[in-house]
């Protein structure tokens, strides 16, 4: 957990995208500007990257 | 002297909504720790046996992976939610048929076929309309619906076309009435602790979809029905889909990882401290054994 809200680059489009208190690692995001969905790879330093493709053995 | 802390390891692949739900509801339990375990860093040698947890909440999106950790998991000795073989029946449309079968829990109409000709056969006698499943698959990817021969000859050449062995095992169901609308009911052991009703424009009422959920109220008959098809795979922590049918429920199918980020809001329950409520019992009533 990090200690404050902490804005990061979308890595897609390169608007903000706020990392709050209780993101935890591999959590998916969604940008606020471009809609993508993203995963969040590390949270110190802050880094995401586009969540990976749904695969076909994905689901319930 | 306090017991020592149940560890209760989540395993998962991206974190979800849900994951984090029911990562706080562990956490929120007392004398519980709750670990992630992100399933894309693990390596097993089976011959060691690794029991650093004492359960394994199986959550990973990947329904293979999700089955295949629990069983080198539960080869080393740490129990699993739900457990392998719960996972191995509901990873398998005909496994879960045959499951429901054999429990006698009512299923909607059912052909298997593995020639194009054979397919064919089945779906005149059944009558149209009829839908074409893969036998693994989620969130209604690929179902397909045959409304007359010619669109079922064009389905099975197209299915027939597909990579993959398993998209030429033909699972043909008849297609039930539903009126735009299911039912999903989420079952922790031997209770049924929510239900919702979901309703598409889309024949296909995943929320996956786009279908809207509410809530729907569990009656007396929808929870034994809900209890018996969770029971029919080896029980535990399931959502069983339904729909309504004249002669009462049909169970269509039966999810071994749910997903409820949606279902929370329109039932008023806490699914999450529901599931979490539930594994921790299990293990505590084994501690005490």
């Amino acid at each position: 957990m990090i200690a404050v809200p902490t804005l990061t680059a979308c890595p897609v489009c390169d608007g903000d995208v706020t990392i709050s208190e209780d993101t935890v690692a591999n959590e998916l995001l969604d940008c606020g500007e471009c809609a993508s969905e993203l995963e969040v790879l590390s949270l110190e330093p802050p880094k995401l990257a586009e969540a990976p493709e749904a695969a076909e053995d994905w689901g319930e | 002297m306090s017991k020592p802390a149940l560890r209760v390891a989540l395993l998962h692949s991206v974190v979800r909504r849900e994951e984090k739900l029911l990562a706080a509801a562990l956490e929120a339990r007392a004398g519980v720790e709750c670990v992630l375990l992100d399933d894309r860093e693990l390596s097993f040698d089976p011959a060691q046996a690794a029991a650093d947890y004492d359960a394994v909440l199986a959550r990973s999106v990947s329904s293979s992976r999700n089955v295949a950790a629990r069983r080198l998991f539960e080869a080393a000795g740490v129990r699993c939610f739900n457990p392998a073989s719960v996972g191995a029946v509901c990873n398998d449309k005909l496994e879960t048929s045959l499951a429901l079968l054999r429990a006698g829990v009512a299923h909607p109409d059912l052909r298997i076929a593995f020639t194009e000709e054979s397919a064919l056969e089945a779906m005149e006698e059944m009558g149209y309309p009829v839908v074409l499943k893969p036998i693994v698959g989620s969130w209604g990817r690929l179902i397909a619906r045959a409304t007359d021969s010619d669109s079922a000859r064009s389905l099975l050449e197209h299915k027939a076309a597909l990579p993959g062995f398993q998209h030429h095992i033909f699972y043909i169901q008849r297609y039930v009435e539903k009126h735009g609308r299911d039912i999903r009911s989420f079952v922790a052991g031997d209770r049924c602790i929510a239900a919702i009703v979901r309703t598409s424009s889309d024949w296909r009422t995943n929320t996956a979809r786009g279908a809207v959920a509410a809530n729907y109220p569990v009656s007396p008959e929808l929870e034994a029905v809900s209890v018996a098809a969770a029971r029919a795979v080896g029980g535990g922590i399931l959502a069983v889909d339904l729909f309504e049918s004249e002669d009462g429920f049909l169970v269509n199918e039966v999810n071994d990882t749910m997903e409820f980020k949606n279902s929370i809001e329109p039932t008023g329950v806490d699914i999450p401290d529901a599931v979490a409520r539930y594994v921790v019992d299990q293990l505590r009533a084994v501690r005490a054994a």
